[in-house]
């Protein structure tokens, strides 16, 4: 909502400055989203007239225009538009002056060639509105002010306010004005209400259908006959170019003041455009007309539409249409003045992707008693300026005005603000407000102006009353230092151990968006769900991902893209599976390329592996406190892992959750997405699948028992067909005597010479202590033999000799 | 007694020119191995006369004495000299860089989360979580935003059905919904987490981040929500001095709602957060709307309090100097490396934000 102080003072009397007004404003909950003089010289802008156009010599888009700018000689002026013709009245900015948009000063400038002197505008450019296409077309009236200043000499700056969607009152000049002075900035002035005494009838039949979800309820109008529409006053388009308006006719000048001033939409017809009469219904579904943004419509079922006999008209409370537009030769209007559901004007401009300023106005709730003042107003106007009869007021209701009224019990202001206001001081600010109050025995029962759809109950009455007092009478009551529950859950705290445990293993914490694209996530995806976005920002972000490393892989590439070869990046966060509310999983997930030791000159460089992720994961489940005894791996994972070169975790062998995934991508994707890096490796762990700690930590450790009795190591060499697991041998080894054996290390893998085809060894250390005793030759002895026989047995292994 | 000076004569001689340890050895073993020169004086005791015999042996200790230590001092001097000798050749150029190593780190974004927790952990909230994917009544409806509301059109919405009734949470505050249908009041949580709207230019992102605070008990007041935030606002930017202000505002789930500004000045090009005249914007909140408590099933006339919501992202960029949102999200190397935190980093009540 763009004001301005001098408009605002039309209704408020006061003294204050326009720095105290934009604090004020602020105040009372009117956000002061900017203030802009339009220009500060905008005096500079001037009204011109294309005199001449021809050719540039050196640019087929650009025109030499002669400009006459009220001065002896006409200015050259080099123009692109193809709006710029001989004789069109248009605004002219000179060299010097600063154009409001780009806020840059204009120069003498030499274009391909070409001297321009200055500039012709487009209503962009001077902030007036988007329209950017062409220069502003300003109508014939200009012609007599040709040099003289487009803007006013006002001197007041344009003030942009935000005005928050529950204050439709605030969409008017007098509802801001209304607020002020309800909270001590000025008094707001009372007009006089002028009221048409005509005795000429209105001619025309006006009926709202009564039908079901009818979006109207009330439709007031008059007929003003034998008008001639004109240009408008000065100050009339003064007031409009203020508050950055583009002034068009009286007619539609006078209709748009009067909503920009009391927030009442208007709207005027040709009347002898009109068949018959006005019929005010739901529109039938294929039924199509012509709004006045040159654009067509094809209406469904059910919006509320303002027809006459020959079919529909305009929209009610949206946009009329062209075919009984007012035009300058228009001689009888229809004024109309009508109350419009706020939820039938939404769905209707919804369904049909408009949005004018009388539905903006109309879906926040207009005052349904102000028909009569608007078209009072507007019709006396018109009057003035252009002249004409005006007929009584026509007012068709289908719905009858309810007064809102609610019960008050003050003592709620101090329960819900911690701050007392005195019932004096509440009851001035609710009159000023609008407020009619009645005092009961308990509390008070107030009655809601009609301005007010966004009071309904106690609270809203509270809220008017601490923000109309100042929300810096709000007393700070400090916070108490005390916890009764712990902060975080289990798994929360699970969460923040594993983010940080996998940073600290080398990995940049990534965050990307929860969508991907659905072509990377399809490479991800596995046998999962895709869940796609109805409406997504770009084809690049349609599906929710299934996995993380679709997005990993996509900003890997562009890091890779960026000269780096050795990354690692992980992230912690949602995968989903579904569309449902808690179809998600939380997933940390890392990535890692190239090489480990690149250029060293002290360690082997050598190509990130599986090993490495198989590490990463191992140890950050370990060090998030699961035991590595129990940990159960095998080789079956999703089809974007390298077949062969890839694992699952599970925390126990009989678990039935993945805890996590690990491997080499697979290289078919690398390929596809054309990743160049000499190795790709990856994992995911899956913390809803980890059992949370039952255990306090208190409890989690075991009572410590260690023994000082001598170790001895044994190292064992087992030749083995290639496809058994090394974790077959050391479970086989484990398994022999849990109370002696308290280490297995796996030192080395051999395939290759002096081993059969089909074969490996495998060299194992076995380290051998009892809690009891020192063993002795024959102990061990006894021991070496066992281990060595039931990993014959069980594995099909045969010791090396 | 002459043997015994002519021996330590001939040992000071021997050690005056340049031995290396065999050879100090065998010196040793020639004087006291078995037959060795000391040890055989020693064998001559019981050959000598009994007057004399005292004073021999007396004499003989002590000349031993000193040729031992002659022995060992001479030893050591030649060990030390080899640890010297070897210390030279083992000499290397230090400069020469250490073996590699890689430094994860924590994005800003979940650093700042912790920050946050940290903060509201001392006051005794709790952290509590929701979906992403809501439902359109936790998002908006039982927030007091029924269809058709306007409010509605400052949330430009994902969906992931063509009824509308699947989305991705506009705001956190359907986990105010979640966790007050699920206990029963008081209530003391945040709530962060991802957020979402379909809006995406310099300053918007799709995705962003928010934390919801919600208070309710019996007599929770305005005065309570602006204490809260005044608390939380000081320990975050870990600043004494910082204005706030407090200005009406609407959100359909709040009432009484403000938005909350707080103090700052350009310097240099850069925003500095405590005192200067100008306001920024960095968070809404309100007195929790009757209607929200109505919908959860608790009872307004008993239980009243506060909610507040704020962006993440942008508290982190006000903090830590980011300039730019989408960044944030653009998982570039050198600005996760430069934004972000080392893992031991970690926010906590004893030993603060910052390090």
């Amino acid at each position: 909502m763009k004001i301005t102080f001098d408009w605002l003072k039309d209704h408020l009397k006061t003294n204050l400055k326009e720095k105290n007004l934009l604090e004020q404003l602020t105040n009372v909950g009117l956000e002061v989203e900017g203030v802009q003089n339009l220009s500060p010289d905008k005096e500079l802008f001037k009204v011109a007239k294309i005199i001449k156009t021809i050719k540039h010599p050196n640019a087929d888009r650009l025109k030499v225009c002669d400009v006459d700018v009220g001065e002896k000689e006409f200015k050259k002026v080099v123009c692109g538009a193809t709006n710029a013709v001989e004789g069109l009245i248009t605004v002219y900015a000179p060299p010097g002056s600063i154009i409001p948009k780009t806020k840059t000063k204009l120069v003498v400038a030499t274009i391909r060639g070409v001297t321009s002197y200055g500039m012709l505008c487009s209503e962009s450019e001077l902030n007036l509105s988007d329209e950017s296409d062409g220069i502003i077309e300003l109508s014939s009236g200009y012609k007599k002010i040709v040099g003289k200043s487009y803007f006013s000499k006002s001197k007041s700056n344009l003030i942009d306010l935000s005005i928050t969607p529950n204050r439709p009152d605030c969409l008017g000049i007098r509802g801001i004005a209304r607020d002020l002075a309800a909270s001590g900035f000025g008094k707001l002035i009372d007009f006089k209400k002028k009221k048409i005494r005509s005795n000429n009838r209105h001619s025309l039949k006006v009926k709202i259908k009564k039908e079901k979800n009818q979006g109207c309820s009330i439709f007031g109008s008059c007929l003003i006959t034998d008008v001639k529409n004109t240009e408008s006053p000065q100050w009339l388009k003064d007031k409009l170019i203020s508050i950055g308006q583009k002034p068009i006719s009286a007619i539609v000048d006078i209709t748009n003041y009067v909503m920009f001033d009391l927030n009442r939409p208007l709207h005027a017809y040709d009347a002898d455009k009109i068949e018959k009469g006005i019929i005010v219904r739901n529109s039938k579904s294929g039924e199509k007309f012509t709004a006045l943004d040159n654009k067509d419509y094809k209406l469904e079922d059910g919006m509320c539409v303002i027809s006459d006999h020959k079919g529909v008209l305009g929209l009610g409370g949206i946009i009329g249409g062209t075919r009984s537009g007012t035009e300058l030769d228009t001689k009888n209007i229809l004024l109309e003045s009508a109350y419009f559901k706020p939820g039938s004007i939404r769905t209707t401009a919804k369904k049909l992707n408009l949005d004018t300023d009388a539905k903006f106005r109309f879906e926040r709730g207009i005052d349904p008693l102000s028909i009569e003042d608007g078209l009072n107003k507007a019709a006396i106007l018109i009057k003035e300026i252009c002249g004409g009869k005006i007929s009584n007021i026509d007012v068709q209701k289908i719905e009858p005005h309810k007064t809102k009224i609610i019960e008050f019990d003050i003592n709620l202001v101090e329960k819900v603000a911690g701050f007392k206001i005195s019932t004096k001081e509440i009851f001035k600010i609710l009159e000023n407000l609008g407020f009619k109050f009645k005092k009961k025995k308990f509390f008070f029962e107030l009655i809601v102006p009609s301005w007010r759809p966004d009071i309904t109950q106690e609270i809203d009455i509270v809220e008017e009353l601490v923000r109309i007092s100042g929300y810096d009478k709000i007393r700070i009551i400090d916070p108490i230092k005390k916890r009764k529950k712990s902060t975080l859950n289990k798994s929360q705290k699970l969460f923040h151990f594993l983010q940080r445990s996998i940073a600290s293993k080398g990995y940049l914490e990534a965050i990307t968006w929860s969508f991907t694209d659905s072509n990377y996530n399809n490479y991800f995806r596995d046998t999962k769900k895709e869940v796609k976005i109805v409406n997504p920002i770009s084809t690049e972000l349609d599906v929710l991902r299934n996995s993380i490393f679709s997005n990993l892989i996509i900003y890997m590439n562009k890091n890779l893209d960026r000269g780096f070869k050795d990354l690692s990046i992980y992230e912690i966060g949602p995968t989903f599976n579904g569309s449902k509310p808690g179809e998600q999983n939380t997933v940390v997930c890392g990535l890692s390329s190239g090489k480990k030791s690149r250029l060293s000159w002290i360690e082997k460089e050598r190509n990130v592996d599986v090993f490495d992720v198989k590490k990463d994961v191992v140890q950050t489940l370990i060090e998030a406190g699961y035991k590595s005894e129990e940990f159960f791996i095998d080789n079956k994972t999703p089809n974007y892992y390298h077949p062969g070169k890839s694992g699952r975790l599970f925390l126990k062998k009989d678990a039935d959750l993945v805890a996590a995934y690990f491997g080499e991508i697979h290289p078919n994707i690398t390929k596809k997405i054309d990743m160049k890096t000499e190795s790709l490796v990856g994992f995911e762990i899956f913390l809803d699948n980890l059992k949370l700690p039952v255990k306090t930590l208190n409890d989690q450790k075991n009572k410590f028992n260690v023994s000082d009795y001598q170790k001895s190591e044994r190292d064992f060499a087992f030749i083995i067909n290639k496809d058994v697991n090394a974790q077959d041998l050391i479970n086989a080894i484990a398994s022999v005597d849990k109370n002696l054996i308290s280490n297995i290390k796996v030192f080395d893998v051999y395939e290759g010479d002096n081993i059969p085809e089909n074969q490996k060894s495998i060299a194992i250390s076995v380290t051998i202590q009892s809690k009891e005793k020192t063993l002795n030759d024959n102990d061990l002895e006894n021991i070496n033999k066992l281990i060595i026989e039931t990993v014959e047995n069980k594995t099909g292994a045969k010791i090396r000799s | 007694m002459s043997d015994l000076k002519k021996i330590k004569d001939e040992l000071l001689l021997k050690l005056k020119s340049k031995l290396n340890l065999p050879e100090v050895n065998q010196m040793k073993s020639d004087l006291f191995g078995k037959n060795g020169l000391v040890s055989s004086q020693f064998k001559k005791i019981g050959t000598i006369a009994e007057t004399e015999r005292k004073k021999f042996a007396s004499e003989l200790n002590v000349i031993k004495d000193e040729l031992q230590d002659l022995i060992n001092l001479k030893i050591k001097e030649i060990e030390n000299e080899e640890i010297r000798e070897k210390l030279q050749k083992e000499k290397i150029d230090i400069t020469l860089p250490e073996r590699p190593f890689v430094r994860g780190k924590i994005h800003p974004v979940s650093q700042t989360i912790d920050e946050i927790s940290s903060i509201f952990s001392e006051i005794g909230f709790s952290v509590e979580e929701g979906p992403d994917v809501e439902s359109e009544y936790n998002n908006f409806t039982a927030l007091n935003t029924p269809e058709n509301h306007p409010a509605r059109d400052m949330h430009d919405t994902f969906y992931l059905d063509e009824k509308k009734e699947r989305l991705l949470r506009t705001h956190t505050s359907p986990v105010q919904i979640r966790t007050m249908l699920k206990d029963k009041p008081p209530f003391k949580i945040i709530a962060p987490g991802r957020t979402y709207r379909s809006d995406s230019d310099q300053t918007h992102a799709p995705m962003f981040h928010q934390v919801e605070g919600l208070h309710i008990d019996k007599d929770i007041n305005m005065g309570h929500l602006k204490g809260c935030l005044n608390y939380f606002i000081k320990e975050f930017f870990e600043l004494d001095k910082i204005k706030m202000r407090f200005r009406p505002s609407h959100f359909p789930f709040t009432e009484p709602s403000a938005e909350v500004d707080i103090g700052y000045e350009m310097k240099d090009g850069k925003i500095v957060i405590g005192e200067g005249d100008q306001w920024l914007e960095i968070l809404g909140c309100g007195m929790v709307h009757p209607n929200v408590l109505r919908n959860v099933k608790v009872d307004p006339i008993k239980f009243q309090g506060y909610a507040f919501g704020m962006g993440i992202d942008r508290l982190a960029m006000l903090k830590y100097g980011i300039n730019d949102l989408r960044a944030f999200f653009d998982c570039d190397y050198r600005w996760l490396n430069h934004f972000g935190f080392d893992p031991l980093d970690v926010p906590t009540n004893y030993r603060g934000l910052s390090r």
